[in-house]
């Protein structure tokens, strides 16, 4: 296999100035990662910072009106209040190995850059974040969360003003400023060795998921299931399944409004492969090879392309790929908030509707574990302003 | 082989003519759909050795906001490879210079590049430069190229390491491309003694001739490395001069001297 593909996926599809970087990357993931020094400060940050081990909860109030058992890994409960803080400390971590000071990155919904500047600050390094226009004026208190943390965020006007024009400025900011400063990818996506990287530092979810389930029901689940927006979350919680053949694996794409002729996010499902920033992968795309606007309900799951290994999941059949609409997502957001008091990020809200909305059978009796990706606070100005078109979906489960 | 190739040659005479070729960059359908053709078909009678088409892409990651919203605005006008391809087809005859294509690598994988080698070679495009498709991922497509269709054409950067450069020479292209700045196009360039040195070392290690881009915007910058450049691109300094409504042939002067 070519060095960074997953099958015909993958690869390293980037200007010849940023091979430099991601070599120097590519090598510092194998030299500093395993060794011991780094393995412990990781684990020190995860337990005292990110606050991990984060649990597996049983859901019982929805599980018996459901007919099966609901079961959650509670990524909402890290700091930040969501999974890619794994993400970002690692990334800091391995950074200030390699005598970075600092930190670069991109973010839609401004998640991964709260997560990269709360990294930043903890370590004291330096970080600057870019946002696409549109994004900073939606998300305004993310922007003052990263600004109070010391990040420097600056708006992108460029193209459709959103994530992927952001990622579009972050690596030409790399290409410039490569000396001192690490991109901190915020998704399993992009160039070789990012893939492979957020992986690595991802998998603790599965991992944690894997000896808590069969800790708390004796068996592994039946079914393990992740939203997908670059797909971090998924693969994390994936990977550590996917040499278990009887677990089926299951990431929901975001379908939008699922009006025809809207824009969604359901890059596996309805896309076609090809090049976006610097990997090989399914992508929202015309036929002529020019990049669709992505939408969804789910800030976070608003991108035109998606990690390269989910496409070659998809390709080898070992994970299956649904679509939920907004409404779905919004109708399982209130679902979980009002049975169980936990209120789920609306990108989390996708991979439970995919469950909870009637329309998947699921054989009664069967283990479900969801990746409760993150939490929903941040989502209640879109909720209140969706909630009226919706009605009231909380009492017929 | 490489001798073959009219981008060789054309450099070749422009430098034993005792002066530097001279490569323009227009992104296709600029400054307007109508007046595209013109404007090439005008750098071309005013001396133009190479011209380089710009092939719009939505996600332009190697290029400053002069070319992405030139991109922009093209990709809105309906420009595609089938237009541009059409076009060349009607006018490449009328054209002296040679003709490369440039642009991201997503709109030539879904035109297909077996397709695209023919059709390029048809309607007489003599090279491809993308700037997404280094050397490893440029190896499934260098044979259909080399036998049949325009040449690939390397772009290369001050941080590129010395066995790198020799990887890429042993693809004997028409010509190299140095990225003159540690940035995107459009950026100034800064010319210092880092860039003579790389210059110097690419003329070393290919054995083609050598051209500058990136950030060039007038001449004055050449003074001190123009004895190791054997061709010069500019993009987004030309993009800007048309926007003004100024002539082709007035800019090409400003370079010819
Ligand atoms: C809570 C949450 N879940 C999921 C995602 C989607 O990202 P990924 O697919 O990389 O996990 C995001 C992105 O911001 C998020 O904030």
């Amino acid at each position: 296999m070519r060095r960074g593909y997953f099958g015909s996926f993958g690869g390293m599809f980037v200007p010849e100035l940023l091979v430099p970087p991601l070599t120097e990357l590519e090598e510092a993931v194998v030299r500093i990662v395993p060794d011991k020094k780094f393995e412990q400060d990781m684990d020190r940050i995860c337990r005292e910072f990110v606050g991990r081990p984060t649990p597996v909860y049983h859901c019982r109030n929805l599980s018996r009106e459901l007919g099966f058992e609901l079961f959650l890994k509670r990524e909402d409960l890290a700091h930040t209040g969501a999974h890619k803080i794994n993400n970002t400390v690692g990334q800091a971590l391995l950074a200030r190995h390699m005598g970075k000071t600092c930190l670069l990155a991109e973010t839609g919904a401004g998640q991964h850059g709260v997560a990269t500047a709360t990294a930043a600050a903890m370590l004291g390094m330096d970080c600057i974040v870019f946002m696409g226009a549109l994004d900073v004026e939606r998300q305004s208190i993310n922007v003052h969360r990263m600004e109070l943390m010391g990040a420097r965020v600056e708006p992108v006007q460029s193209g459709t003003r959103t994530l992927k024009d952001a990622i579009n400025a972050a690596l030409r900011h790399w290409i410039a400023h490569q000396q001192d400063t690490h991109y901190c990818l915020g998704s399993a996506v992009g160039p070789h060795p990012f893939p492979l990287l957020v992986r690595r530092l991802q998998s603790v979810i599965g991992r944690e998921s894997r000896d808590q389930m069969l800790e708390l029901s004796g068996s592994l689940p039946d079914m393990v299931v992740a939203c997908v927006g670059g797909g971090s979350n998924a693969i994390g919680i994936f990977h550590p399944f996917v040499q278990d053949r009887q677990v089926q694996l299951v990431g929901v794409e975001a379908g939008g409004s699922g009006n025809p002729g809207d824009y969604h996010s359901a890059t596996l499902s309805m896309g076609s492969p090809g090049v976006l920033h610097g990997t090989h992968t399914f992508l929202l795309q015309t036929a002529e090879g020019q990049i669709m606007p992505s939408h969804s309900v789910a800030p976070g799951l608003d991108y035109p392309g998606v990690g390269p290994e989910h496409s070659f999941l998809k390709d080898s059949g070992r994970a299956r790929y649904a679509v939920v609409h907004d409404h779905e997502a919004l109708q399982a957001f209130r679902l979980l908030s009002r049975k169980e008091g936990i209120i789920p990020a609306l990108e989390s809200a996708h991979a439970l509707a995919w469950a909870t909305s009637g329309k998947e059978r699921i054989k009664p009796g069967s283990r479900v574990l969801i990746n409760l990706s993150g939490r929903g606070d941040k989502d209640l100005d879109i909720v209140r302003g969706q909630m009226s078109h919706v009605g009231d979906g909380v009492s017929d489960v | 082989m490489h001798h073959d190739n009219i981008l060789t040659s054309k450099i070749q005479g422009a430098v034993s003519s005792g002066r530097k070729a001279l490569i323009p960059f227009v992104t296709a359908g600029f400054p307007s759909r109508e007046a595209f053709w013109d404007v090439i078909l005008e750098l071309d009678g005013e001396g133009a050795d190479i011209i380089e088409i710009g092939v719009p892409f939505s996600d332009p990651v190697a290029d400053g906001p002069v070319v992405e919203n030139a991109s922009i605005r093209s990709l809105e006008q309906g420009i595609n490879l089938d237009w541009i391809l059409e076009g060349l087809s009607e006018h490449r005859r009328s054209l002296q210079a040679g003709i490369v294509l440039m642009g991201y690598f997503n709109p030539f994988l879904q035109y297909g590049m077996q397709r695209l080698a023919r059709h390029g070679k048809e309607t007489g495009v003599n090279g491809l430069i993308i700037p997404d498709l280094i050397l490893e991922e440029a190896q499934p497509y260098l044979e259909l190229l080399q036998e049949h269709g325009p040449a690939y054409i390397p772009l290369v950067g001050l941080n590129t390491a010395a066995e790198r450069l020799q990887d890429y020479a042993r693809l004997h292209p028409p010509f190299v491309y140095l990225v003159s700045v540690m940035g995107i196009t459009g950026t100034r360039a800064g010319g210092d003694q880092v860039l003579r040195d790389k210059l110097a070392q690419v003329q070393e290690t290919f054995d083609c001739p050598v051209a500058l881009g990136f950030g060039l915007s007038s001449r004055d910058q050449l003074e001190h490395i123009i004895d190791l450049v054997d061709a010069v691109v500019v993009g987004s300094a030309l993009l800007t001069h048309l926007d003004e409504g100024k002539s082709p042939g007035q800019f090409m002067r400003s370079w010819l001297v």
